[in-house]
């Protein structure tokens, strides 16, 4: 056991410091007995006191009898039910990723990963059931299309653009818009072998529809802002001597 | 440091890190574990943005693999190492002693911001 009493060079006092797991955030402690832990088995109710009457002219007719305590006493303290975080009402109640507190709709994230990393993009909105967010370059200013983009992948920076206007033409995207389409698998290895290597296969013209339904009505408020163009057609780098920790984006 | 192909734009998404060594005492080390220091991150106050982030130990190799020579050994910073910014770090396979001093990216995701 380390003493974790601290004592004062100077006066040689000593100040108790108060134990890692109540000052380290790191140590948090959830609130055993709220959401996370297991229903108890419902107690049965503990009989009150019986009236119970009683022969004989002298001894009053009744008598109220306290009942006998139990006649088992556990030698250790009753178990309390383990805490279970994952079965806490906070991960329960919704499946999906928690959206970040900076990330609204209309909110330019600057995308960390994958094909069009570096770009700015708009977060239009988060899918229902998978959690991803739906960005947009637009098309037309950075070349990213209708897209999905997951939080951790993500620095959502300060800006914003009023994506109000698009209202409830998001409501036409969901997971399935985006899920990929199953090719044709041919069984036969050989056969695969063989066979002409399948051209590209050319943009569904509804995706193409969507995405310029979509930016026609974003170009005019990003046109508004000044500057907001070139900001969306430039690509976030980093460069010598930046330091991404003091960074405000 | 990639260039955009198409417009010879900088695309750096990532920090520079040099890989110190092993976690170790004067005889002892744990290979497991990796300390890292990366560019500009020279307080233990500063290593919180860093944390969790994935790290990447790249390096080449005669043949090649899935059409390239450059290979990849993936991490996470674990935690901060010291008071002066160092950090610890673990990765999917120890790293390799000959890559002390050499060179980690330090992407910046998973993101909190």
């Amino acid at each position: 056991f380390v003493s974790r009493s601290k004592k004062c060079s100077r006066t040689g006092a000593s100040t108790m410091r108060s134990p890692a797991s109540l000052t380290n955030p790191r140590y948090r402690r959830y609130n055993v007995t709220k959401a996370g832990a297991r229903p108890k088995a419902a107690k049965p109710e503990a009989p009150g006191p019986v009236t119970k009457t009683i022969g004989g002219p002298k001894n009053g007719g009744k008598r109220v009898v306290e009942p006998k305590g139990p006649k088992f006493y556990p030698a250790d303290d009753e178990k309390k039910p383990k805490f279970v975080r994952t079965k806490a009402k906070e991960y329960t109640s919704s499946k999906v990723a928690k959206l970040r507190g900076s990330i609204t709709p209309g909110t330019v994230l600057i995308l960390l990963s994958g094909r069009f990393r570096g770009k700015r993009v708009v977060f239009l909105k988060q899918l229902e059931k998978s959690g991803l967010l739906l960005v947009t370059g637009p098309f037309k200013v950075n070349g990213v299309p209708l897209r999905r983009v997951n939080q951790a992948y993500v620095i959502a920076t300060s800006t914003k653009v009023d994506v109000s206007s698009l209202g409830t033409d998001l409501a036409a995207f969901d997971d399935a818009y985006f899920a990929r389409e199953k090719s044709k698998s041919s069984k036969k290895p050989g056969e695969e072998f063989f066979q002409e290597k399948a051209e590209k296969a050319p943009i569904d013209p509804k995706r193409v529809a969507d995405q310029k339904r979509i930016d026609d009505k974003l170009m005019p408020v990003i046109s508004t802002k000044a500057n907001l163009k070139e900001y969306l057609s430039a690509r976030f780098s980093l460069s010598k001597g930046q330091r991404v920790h003091d960074m405000k984006f | 440091m990639g260039v955009d192909a198409k417009k010879g734009e900088p695309v750096r998404l990532w920090c520079k890190g040099a890989i110190l060594g092993y976690k170790r005492a004067k005889k002892n080390q744990t290979n497991n574990t990796s300390l890292i220091k990366i560019d500009g991150v020279n307080e233990r106050s500063a290593v919180d943005f860093y944390l969790g982030k994935r790290l990447a130990y790249i390096y080449k190799a005669k043949r090649e693999v899935d059409g390239t020579r450059f290979r990849v050994i993936w991490g996470k910073v674990c935690r901060p190492h010291g008071n002066s910014g160092v950090v610890r770090a673990k990765f999917r396979k120890n790293l390799p002693p000959k890559s002390i001093g050499g060179r980690v990216r330090v992407m910046l995701y998973p993101s909190r911001i």
